[in-house]
Formats: structure tokens, C-alpha cells, sequence
């Protein structure tokens, strides 16, 4: 056509119909015969479902009525949704206090979206975790009674955990106050145990107490999940060393434990914790209903967290055990210091994604009669007044749970890039 | 000196007793063994002295006594004057029965979804990821619950049921109610006819891959197959008569009579699992097939296969290797997630021991036999599934 050489040919731009929003149409939805089909079939049906789902929840929907019969004949009924999301929310919490669980909600949510900082993955973890769960807890009893022992245990620990950990790095100050810290917890057990310390506790009781038995939805199911996990968590590690370890006994104990976990649903296992741990314990003890779940999702948690950690040391390189004990390294400084720091970074977007499979599964607690979000969700529909409108409080509830578990997918994707980013090409 | 010790031959330091990895390694684990067995005894001791305190008998002895309790779903003979060893048979068969089908409806709905996700056509696949989204990210009971109340109120009692297809199949609150031949002994046969017709399938299909490995020769595999085991059964059917009498259902009263009826509950429970499971099935065959290399297909092209041939020759059996360890555990969880049918009211495994656990008292028991009754539909999925995986593993030379 021309004979100009190519640099001076004049420079057209490309067709019209494969730029822009055309040309993205024709590639992505009407690319070949049969793909445009499958387009219109799809545009019909959503055009369908979808002004049929508008005319219900917008359109028709009644946001105003006082009482379900007002509601009825037309579309949505979100005025039961106005009328009862304090109780979905907070279940039989009494009514003018209801401000105590919304912050402790807020402290919760502040606890985790901290936590989803890497800035945070220090010392200044336990310092939110130790603030954020005494706010909580003391919102949600009122009262919070801390007895002597469990001071003297925290500090004998706190001094082990200090000792072991740092031992290498401290400088003589902190070193003597790990050992300070042992020697107190020490001494102060045995004189507790001896009956010389006398069973005192610190009342902190700015509030009215409230009772488990009156907690209900979201806040007891973020507790359950929350600290289910964090509960977990240790006794996971452990389950997960246990089960990568040299020495049968240990390893089969933990093998069991976990494969008999796993195999059995968790309702089972609540069922057990409801019926089968006041068995347990010496007669004349009571424990908690809502503790008993606490327990069994710790117990169900473990067995998966300890798998999900079994993945992050598989895939260190034998190197990293063979140099450790190269160094001169014992068991437990190989573990803490070699082993835990690189298998836990690489167990943490799918230790998230566990999390959301707690999340999900707090839900069956209430089988055993404790009320969760889904399980207030569940009684709001109880009212007579407000009976038959079962769709609206699902869907209500579904969204918020949706929420949730999707921000945390979203967030375990993105932390899956973000600590890859050092080994990515 | 150092140079001559590296010649001599290495001999083994003493080291402290303490200090001996071995002897430490024993200490330890018997240290441990005896706290765990110390925990144990105190557990057992506390509950002989609850058990005796509260007058429970322990044993398994009420097992053949009168269960008294009605179960509304059985697949077998079942009336409240039967044991509780039945009744707990009768949850057992049903925690089966909606797991298998749950197991099937699933994989067959969660591939298709998959698949979906990866299609050209931006529309199809943006729908096929809202889908995942929507159903993973919501807690399966939530699911449930919304089912069943849907079916339970937005359908129409007995008396205004709808009906379909020439008034044989009704559909109302207490379930779909369908027309089914009557018992006649042909079925017998005709059930052993389509086992026989699996068998010769499974044969013919052995040796029609010996015959295209040797001779080259392709053989139309499926239909031959279908034709087999659909073909046995009909003519068994033929040749007993062919008897065509049907049980159909009537309203008398305030339900149906006759015919059979899928119960609202199962339903839901069915319905509820399979949409939930098949979110995360989804996810497990696309990741399974974007594992494999773009050459893989493109090599299958250019050898002249076919669009199926080289999905079913070439690309699935290298995405099942990825696909079938993570499968495993989704089928698991649809067995031990079937447990939630308690919430709804469907007789499974969990709620007729729950029913037992409150009338016998007998807790360990009865969560013993739950325990036992997971753990070994759990070990035979995942058996089967181990063996399957070997079987496609591959060969490496």
C-alpha cells in the first residue's frame, strides 16, 4: 500500500472496537458465539432475580410498621430488624447497660484490627492483648475478682516465658528480674498452698456484675472465637512439636489426640463438654455453661491450629535444624529461637483462614443453649408479634457474618503477598 | 593432638548420664506419660464417684431396651417399641444416607462452579466468585436455618399444595410427595442386575484400553457402559412381567397417602450442605487446575486431541493430583457437618443419641458410640481417598 519507511509511516491508532469499553465488552463478554449466548442468557436471568429480590427488600419493603401485622402482604419486613438488632446484637444483656458490650465489641474489633498491624508483631502485642481483653472482660462481667494465686501463677510464668526466651539477649538488669519474678511466684504459690497466704483477690467493681447466662450475640461470639484461638494457640504449637517429635510416646499421645479430635464433629464435642465435664470434676463443683463451650471450642481449636502449624515446620529446610544443633542450640532455644519464628511466618494466612472456620463454627454453640449472634438472631423470630418473617433476620444476619469473615479473607490474601514479598521473583 | 585423633577411630565420648539425649529423651517422655495418665485417673476416679453418687448405671445394656421415641425419617422398620441399638442405626443410616449424596451433589456442583470461575466470559466468572463468597463467608447452620424456615413457611400446607406434572408430585410444607411403583420381588433382581451391569462396565472397560493400548483401536466406552447398566435392569424388568403398578400419593385427611415424600428437613440439610460445601469444592478444583502448565494443554492441542479428549486424557488427570488430598477433607467435613442436622430436626446420628443421652442418662455411652461412629466413616473416606490418590499418584520411573 505504502512505501514509506516504517518510522514515518503516519501512526493510527488501533480500531475502535478493541479499546475502550467496547473493545473490553467484545473480548471479555461476546468473544465467540457461544459466550455471547451464555452473556444474554446470564443478563436475563440476573435482570430477573434481581428485580425480583429489589421489589421485595427496596420497593415493597416496610421500614416503619410497629407490629408484624402491619408488615404483612407487602414485601421486606425491616422494621423487625429496627425493632429487634439491639436484642440480635446484644442478646438478654439488661437493656440500659447495652453500651457495656457495644465497647466491648469496639475494644475487641480495635484488638484485632491492631493485631492485623506487622508494626504490632512485637512486645506491643501482649501489651494490647493484656489491656484490650481486661477492658472487655471487666465491661462484660462489671466486676472483675483477680485471686492472689493467679497473680503469683502470671508472674511465675511471665518470669519462665522472660528467662527462656531472652535469656541470650538480656542484660543483667532484666535477667535478675526474670529471676525476681520466678522467686516471688514461687514462694508466694507455696505459701498459698501451705494456707499461710490467706485466699484474698483484687475486686475491681466499678460496675453492676452481669452473668454469663445474660451475655448474648455478638459479643459472645467474637469472645468464643477470639479467645478460642488464643487459647489455642500455645496448646497447639505444643500438639504440633509433639507430633514432629523424635520420641514415640510423646508422638503418639499427640498423633491420637488430634486425629480423635479431627474425626469427630464439634458438635459431639460440645454435647460432651455440656454433659460430660460436670462428670468430670470432683462433685460439688459447677462450672460455667458458657466456660464449658469456651473449653470444648479450645480443645476442637488446638487439634486444628496444631495441624495448620505441623504445615509451617514441614516446610523449613532440614538445614534450619541441622545448623541450630550445629550451634550448640538446646531443644527448647532451637525451638523458640530457629524453628517457631520462621514456621509461624508462614502459618499465618492460613492460621487466619482457620480463624474464619472458628468464626463460622462459634455458630453451633447454640445447640447447647448458649446465645450466640446466629442463636438471638434465631430468638428475635420467636416473637409472636414478629412471627413469619424468617428471611429478613437471616439475611440480616448472614450480611453481618459476611462481614466479618470476608474482610478477614481479604486481609489473610493480602498478608499472604505481603510476606512473600521477600522471596518473590 | 588434634591430627591424631582424626585418625583414630571415633570413639564415643562418656557423658553424663543427664546429659545423654537418649536417657533424657526417656525421662521426659515417662515424665510426661504420667502427668497425662495422672490427668486420666483423676477424671475417671472423679466420675465413678459422680456415676455412683447419681445412681447411673453404666454399660452398655440399655442398648436393647425400648427406645419409646419416635423418629420421623427411616430408611429401615422402625417404631417407637423398637431398641435404642435401632434407633441409633436408623441415625446412622441417615447420617449416611445425606452424606453420600451430599458427598456426590457436592463435587458434581462445586466443579461446575469451579470450572466457571475460570471461564472467558467475564460475567460467568465474576457470578461463579460471588457464589463462592456468598456461601463460604456465612456459617453453614445460618444457611440452614434460612432453608428450612423457607421451606417450612413459604410453602403451602398439604390442602393448598402445589401440584406438578398432572397432579403426581406435590409440593408443600410437609415435603414433595411423589408417586413410586409399588414393592414388587422383581426390584430384587433388578437391583442385582445394575450391580451386575457396574461389574461388566468395569470390565469391558478394562479390556477396551487393553485393546486401544495394543492395537490402537478406540471403543466407544461410555456409551456401551450406560447402555449395560441401565440395559440389565430394564430387561430384568421386561422378562418379570414387567409389572407397572405405582403407589400414588393422595390427600386424605391433612397429609398425603401413599407414595414417598423427601422430608422438608432432609431437604434443607441437603440443600444447605451442598451449597456450602460446593463454595469451598469450587475453590479446590480451580486452584487444581491453574496448577497445571498452559504447555500441558497446548501439547494435547497440538497432538490433534479434542477439547474433551484432551480435558479428560491430559488436564484431569494431573489437576486430580492437586485436587484429591484437599477433597479428602472437604468430604470429612460434610460427614461430620451433617451432625447439624440436630438444629433442624432431622433424625441423624446426633440427634438420636442426644434423644438417648437424655432419657438413659447414660453420657459416656452414648458419646462413645458417637466418637466410634465418626471415627470410622471418617478413617474409611479418608482410606479410600488415600488409595485413590495412590492410584493416580505419579509414576515416577
Amino acid at each position: 500500500m505504502t512505501d514509506m519507511p516504517v518510522g514515518e509511516r503516519q501512526q493510527l491508532a488501533p480500531p475502535s472496537d478493541d479499546t475502550g469499553i467496547l473493545g473490553w465488552v467484545r473480548k471479555n463478554l461476546f468473544s465467540s458465539w457461544g459466550n455471547g449466548l451464555t452473556t444474554i442468557v446470564l443478563i436475563v436471568a440476573m435482570v430477573w432475580i434481581l428485580s425480583g429480590f429489589l421489589e421485595w427488600a427496596l420497593f415493597t419493603a416496610n421500614f416503619t410498621a410497629s407490629t408484624g401485622s402491619e408488615c404483612r402482604g407487602g414485601g421486606a419486613c425491616w422494621a423487625l430488624i429496627r425493632e429487634k438488632f439491639r436484642y440480635i446484637f446484644f442478646g438478654s444483656f439488661p437493656y440500659e447497660q447495652h453500651w457495656r458490650p457495644l465497647f466491648a465489641v469496639i475494644s475487641m474489633l480495635a484488638m484485632l484490627v491492631l493485631s492485623a498491624d506487622r508494626r504490632m508483631w512485637n512486645w506491643r502485642l501482649l501489651v494490647i492483648w493484656s489491656v484490650g481483653s481486661f477492658i472487655t472482660f471487666l465491661l462484660m462481667f462489671g466486676q472483675l475478682h483477680i485471686p492472689l494465686s493467679l497473680m503469683l501463677f502470671v508472674a511465675l510464668a511471665g518470669g519462665t516465658i522472660g528467662l527462656a526466651m531472652r535469656s541470650a539477649v538480656a542484660d543483667p538488669t532484666e535477667r535478675s528480674a526474670y529471676y525476681a519474678l520466678i522467686v516471688i511466684g514461687l514462694i508466694g504459690l507455696a505459701l498459698r498452698i501451705f494456707g499461710v497466704l490467706p485466699s484474698w483477690s483484687l475486686a475491681i467493681a466499678p460496675l453492676s456484675y452481669v452473668e454469663t447466662s445474660l451475655w448474648g450475640g455478638l459479643p459472645v461470639t467474637l469472645i468464643l472465637a477470639t479467645y478460642g484461638l488464643l487459647f489455642a494457640f500455645p496448646y497447639g504449637i505444643l500438639l504440633a512439636l509433639g507430633r514432629r517429635s523424635n520420641l514415640p510416646l510423646v508422638k503418639g499421645l499427640c498423633v491420637g489426640f488430634i486425629e480423635l479430635i479431627r474425626g469427630v464433629p464439634l458438635i459431639s464435642l460440645l454435647i460432651m463438654a455440656s454433659v460430660m465435664l460436670p462428670l468430670f470434676l470432683p462433685s460439688g463443683t459447677t462450672i460455667d455453661k458458657f466456660l464449658r463451650a469456651q473449653v470444648a471450642v479450645i480443645l476442637f481449636a488446638g487439634a486444628y491450629i496444631a495441624e495448620v502449624i505441623r504445615g509451617g515446620l514441614q516446610s523449613l529446610p532440614k538445614g534450619q535444624f541441622e545448623a541450630a544443633d550445629a550451634m550448640g542450640l538446646n531443644y527448647p532455644q532451637k525451638t523458640l529461637l530457629i524453628i517457631l519464628p520462621q514456621a509461624l511466618r508462614v502459618v499465618i494466612p492460613p492460621l487466619i483462614n482457620t480463624f474464619i472456620g472458628f468464626f463460622k463454627d462459634t455458630s453451633l454453640v447454640l445447640i447447647i443453649g448458649i446465645f450466640d449472634f446466629l442463636n438471638t438472631a434465631n430468638q428475635a423470630l420467636v416473637d409472636p408479634n414478629w412471627a413469619g418473617f424468617p428471611g429478613e433476620v437471616y439475611l440480616f444476619a448472614a450480611f453481618v457474618y459476611f462481614i466479618f469473615c470476608y474482610s478477614m479473607s481479604r486481609y489473610s490474601k493480602y498478608l499472604e503477598v505481603e510476606l512473600n514479598k521477600g522471596t518473590r521473583r | 593432638m588434634a591430627v591424631e585423633s582424626l585418625g583414630s577411630a571415633p570413639r564415643r565420648t562418656r557423658v553424663a548420664p543427664w546429659n545423654d539425649p537418649v536417657i533424657r529423651g526417656w525421662v521426659f517422655q515417662i515424665v510426661v506419660v504420667s502427668l497425662v495418665g495422672l490427668l486420666a485417673w483423676y477424671l475417671v476416679s472423679n466420675t465413678m464417684e459422680n456415676l455412683a453418687r447419681q445412681k447411673i448405671a453404666s454399660g452398655f445394656h440399655y442398648l436393647e431396651r425400648e427406645a419409646g421415641f419416635e423418629i420421623g425419617d427411616t430408611m429401615i422398620e422402625y417404631s417407637p417399641a423398637s431398641t435404642y441399638a435401632r434407633a441409633i442405626w436408623v441415625g446412622i443410616l441417615n447420617t449416611l444416607r445425606v452424606a453420600v449424596l451430599g458427598i456426590i451433589l457436592a463435587t458434581v456442583l462445586g466443579t461446575v462452579i469451579g470450572v466457571g470461575r475460570l471461564s472467558p466470559n467475564w460475567l460467568l466468572s465474576r457470578i461463579c466468585e460471588w457464589y463462592v463468597e456468598a456461601f463460604r463467608n456465612v456459617p453453614l447452620l445460618l444457611w440452614l436455618f434460612l432453608f428450612y424456615k423457607l421451606i417450612s413457611e413459604a410453602f403451602p400446607g398439604p390442602r393448598q399444595a402445589i401440584s406438578m406434572l398432572w397432579n403426581s408430585v406435590f409440593l408443600s410444607n410437609r415435603g414433595v410427595y411423589f408417586p413410586v411403583p409399588m414393592a414388587d420381588p422383581i426390584h430384587q433382581w433388578m437391583g442385582l442386575a445394575f450391580l451386575v451391569g457396574i461389574a461388566a462396565a468395569f470390565f469391558i472397560n478394562r479390556w477396551a484400553k487393553q485393546r486401544q493400548a495394543t492395537t490402537g483401536q478406540p471403543f466407544p466406552i461410555m456409551s456401551t457402559a450406560l447402555g449395560v447398566i441401565i440395559g440389565l435392569p430394564f430387561m430384568v424388568w421386561l422378562l418379570g412381567g414387567a409389572p407397572s403398578h405405582m403407589s400414588w400419593p393422595e390427600l386424605k385427611g391433612f397429609n398425603f397417602v401413599g407414595g414417598t415424600v423427601i422430608q422438608p428437613e432432609f431437604t434443607a440439610l441437603l440443600v444447605g450442605l451442598v451449597l456450602y460445601t460446593s463454595a469451598f469444592v469450587a475453590e479446590i478444583v480451580r486452584s487444581g487446575i491453574l496448577a497445571l502448565h498452559k504447555g500441558q494443554s497446548e501439547a494435547a492441542a497440538a497432538l490433534g486431541l479434542s477439547r474433551g479428549q484432551s480435558m479428560r486424557l491430559v488436564l484431569l488427570p494431573q489437576a486430580l493430583r492437586v485436587i484429591v488430598p484437599p477433597m479428602t477433607s472437604q468430604y470429612l467435613n460434610i460427614t461430620k457437618n451433617s451432625s447439624l442436622a440436630i438444629a433442624i430436626g432431622y433424625p441423624d446420628l446426633v440427634a438420636s443419641v442426644n434423644v438417648t443421652i437424655n432419657q438413659t442418662g447414660q453420657a459416656i455411652e452414648n458419646i462413645l458410640i458417637i466418637m466410634a461412629a465418626y471415627l470410622s466413616v471418617s478413617l474409611s473416606i479418608s482410606a479410600f481417598m488415600n488409595w485413590y490418590n495412590k492410584r493416580i499418584a505419579l509414576r515416577e520411573r
